[in-house]
């Protein structure tokens, strides 16, 4: 049954919601600027038959760097996420690769059959690429996509890419376009930070990466999280725990033999990090991977909790829910 | 190669749709017969006279695409594939059978001449806004025809694809809309009431036309301005049809959205269609 919450206690100073569009990025760090629409851009110049399509979500997807440059290969759709998508496949089977853009909520919750019978099962050449993946919005559950990956992991056929920074993006964009077939990106777009640059990183389709070695604890993440997961290291180092970093970018399909490799390596304890609910994504698929593996490392979860997520400031519900840095360390400590 | 002199009739052309439908439902026992029977002569005049495509390359380049957004109505579209010489006449004892290709639901990777999956109802017109954007890009003058059912028009899928049809004057598309008043729980206009549909599609920016959809010369007619109507504009034929179409019985079959026919129906069934042939 409905309840309404009860008013605030007055005079309490509070951060106010992130604007909906808000960089994920922290006051000061290293950012560029709308990295996918710069790379699709640059695809596009060698690549005639991409297309940009998306569903009144244009400059909120960093689309708009790519119809600024290529008006006629452009197409707005309108706010209909079920058209987007159908038609989509419909260039696709036109020869054309589009890049289908909306909000992740929108693909994995509105269109969800859209993309499941005339994409995922047609096998249609479709990049999916969609803003506000996980915790990234304040406004509320409606814009934010806790279970995206849950639901495409059930989808066949669909690779999932979860990438971490601008770095990654602008290497990922060529990479999923010379994969034939259908690709479901979670998108980071505005000011985006730069992480990876640091750390002789090179996107793979279907790798992980160890980013960093250590020796107490193994973090396994995807997305933001491995740039949550990083700067916790630090905090981590000040209390003298050794931490390894295993970037996932690629959801599915799971690169099971680093995973099992890095798992498996006795006395670590193992966290998997991710920007999405416990149910259903990353932490999920490595906790059954193990188990069918045999292997059975002492494993944790960072997750976002099975529960509608509260409207505010998004460093607040990063807190809230566990995935901010201090929380990532906190939480590790508490473990070990 | 047929001629214009030796090629059969469209009457002749749609008999033997609904004479291979009946012969498919058989195999079952059971089946969306009264459907195929109301479209096949749409049908007929599509494969027969207004599209253009290769038998033995069901995916030549240059083809007119035929999506089936009514994943159901696949009996009726494998009967004219058959007759079209696209998917051969033994296959049709294996419909709705394990391994067949022939499926009781429209698949595209299971079917020679299949432009789409579909089963789940108002998907069909999404995928031809984009193929008909798609062929326009590569500068294609082929068409994409869409066949769907009244019962979709309750789907707002239909309409977001309708709108934006209007919006990128895709005179490309042609839909087809079997008005057969007859979905799942019932009469079409009682489920959701969709009309005046004409004005509506009309409103839409849509070129529209009503016909008898068991009246052949209607039937080649409105293909024929569909493909010739000078206006930037999508166009759509309404297509009135009487469910069970040449089957007296099945004609006046009460709740015959998903009919079962006993096996020594089946016979009566195609001595009906053949007795109506001669009359």
């Amino acid at each position: 049954m409905k309840t309404v919450r009860s008013a605030p206690q007055p005079g309490k100073p509070r951060l106010t919601t992130s604007a909906m569009i808000a960089s994920i990025a922290a006051e000061g760090q290293k950012t560029k600027p709308a990295p996918f629409g710069h790379a699709l851009v640059d695809l596009a110049r060698s690549r005639p038959d991409v297309v940009g399509m998306t569903a009144d979500l244009g400059k909120y997807t960093d689309l708009h760097i790519f119809a600024k440059e290529f008006p006629d290969r452009y197409y707005q759709m309108g706010m209909a996420e079920q058209l987007l998508f159908g038609a989509a496949s419909g260039l696709a089977a036109e020869g054309f690769m589009p890049f289908a853009t909306t909000y992740a909520v929108f693909a994995s919750r509105r269109a969800y059959d859209f993309i499941h019978q005339t994409i995922a099962e047609e096998d249609r050449n479709v990049k999916i690429v969609c803003a506000l993946p996980g915790l990234t919005s304040g406004y509320g559950p409606s814009h934010q996509a806790a279970e995206d990956l849950a639901l495409f992991r059930a989808m066949p056929n669909m690779t999932i890419i979860d990438p971490c920074d601008a770095h990654e993006i602008e290497q990922l964009v060529p990479e999923i376009a010379a994969h034939q077939g259908p690709v479901y990106m979670r998108l980071l777009r505005g000011q985006v930070p730069v992480v990876l640059d640091g750390y002789d990183y090179r996107f793979e389709l279907g790798k992980a990466k160890l980013i960093r070695d250590g020796k107490d604890v193994l973090i396994i993440s995807s997305g933001i999280m491995t740039m949550r997961a990083l700067e916790a290291v630090q905090v981590l180092k000040n209390d003298s725990v050794d931490a390894a970093v295993l970037h996932v970018p690629t959801i599915k399909p799971l690169d099971a033999e680093t995973i099992l490799r890095e798992a498996g390596k006795s006395g670590r304890l193992v966290v998997v990090a991710e920007n999405h609910t416990t149910i259903g994504g990353l932490g999920e698929a490595i906790a059954a991977l193990l188990m069918r593996s045999g292997v059975h490392p002492p494993f944790r979860q960072i997750a976002l909790p099975d529960e509608f997520l509260d409207a505010g400031a998004l460093p607040t519900l990063h807190d809230r829910y566990g995935i901010s840095t201090a929380e990532v360390a906190r939480q590790i400590k508490l473990w070990l | 190669m047929e001629t214009l002199t030796n090629m059969p009739k469209l009457a002749d052309r749609a008999y033997n749709i609904r004479r291979n439908a009946l012969r498919m439902g058989e195999v079952q026992g059971q089946g969306y017969i009264a459907q195929a029977l109301d479209i096949s002569d749409v049908l007929a005049v599509a494969y027969f006279h207004a599209m253009r495509y290769r038998p033995e390359d069901p995916s030549w380049e240059d083809r007119d695409r035929f999506l089936l957004s009514n994943g159901h109505y696949a009996i009726a579209l494998y009967a004219a594939l058959i007759e079209a010489g696209i998917v051969p006449e033994e296959e049709l004892e294996t419909y709705g059978s394990d391994e067949s290709r022939l499926p009781m639901s429209g698949m595209a990777s299971y079917t020679p001449g299949m432009e789409m999956s579909g089963g789940s109802l108002g998907l069909g017109l999404s995928i031809a806004v984009g193929m008909g954007l798609g062929l326009k890009r590569k500068k294609s003058d082929a068409r994409v025809y869409t066949l769907f059912s009244d019962g979709e028009l309750d789907e707002g899928s239909v309409w977001e694809a309708v709108q934006s049809a209007g919006h990128y004057k895709l005179d490309n598309l042609i839909g087809i809309v079997d008005v057969n008043n007859q979905q799942a729980d019932g009469p079409s206009t009682q489920v959701m009431a969709f009309e005046p549909l004409v004005d509506k599609l009309q409103a839409f920016g849509w070129f529209v036309q009503r016909i008898d959809g068991n009246d052949l010369d209607a039937v080649v007619a409105a293909f024929d301005a569909a493909k010739s109507h000078p206006e930037p504009k999508p166009r759509m034929i309404v297509a009135d049809t009487l469910m069970g179409k040449g089957v007296p019985f099945l004609e006046q079959r009460e709740k015959n959205h998903f009919i079962r026919v006993e096996q020594h129906e089946w016979q009566l069934a195609l001595a009906a269609l053949e007795a109506g042939r001669q009359a």
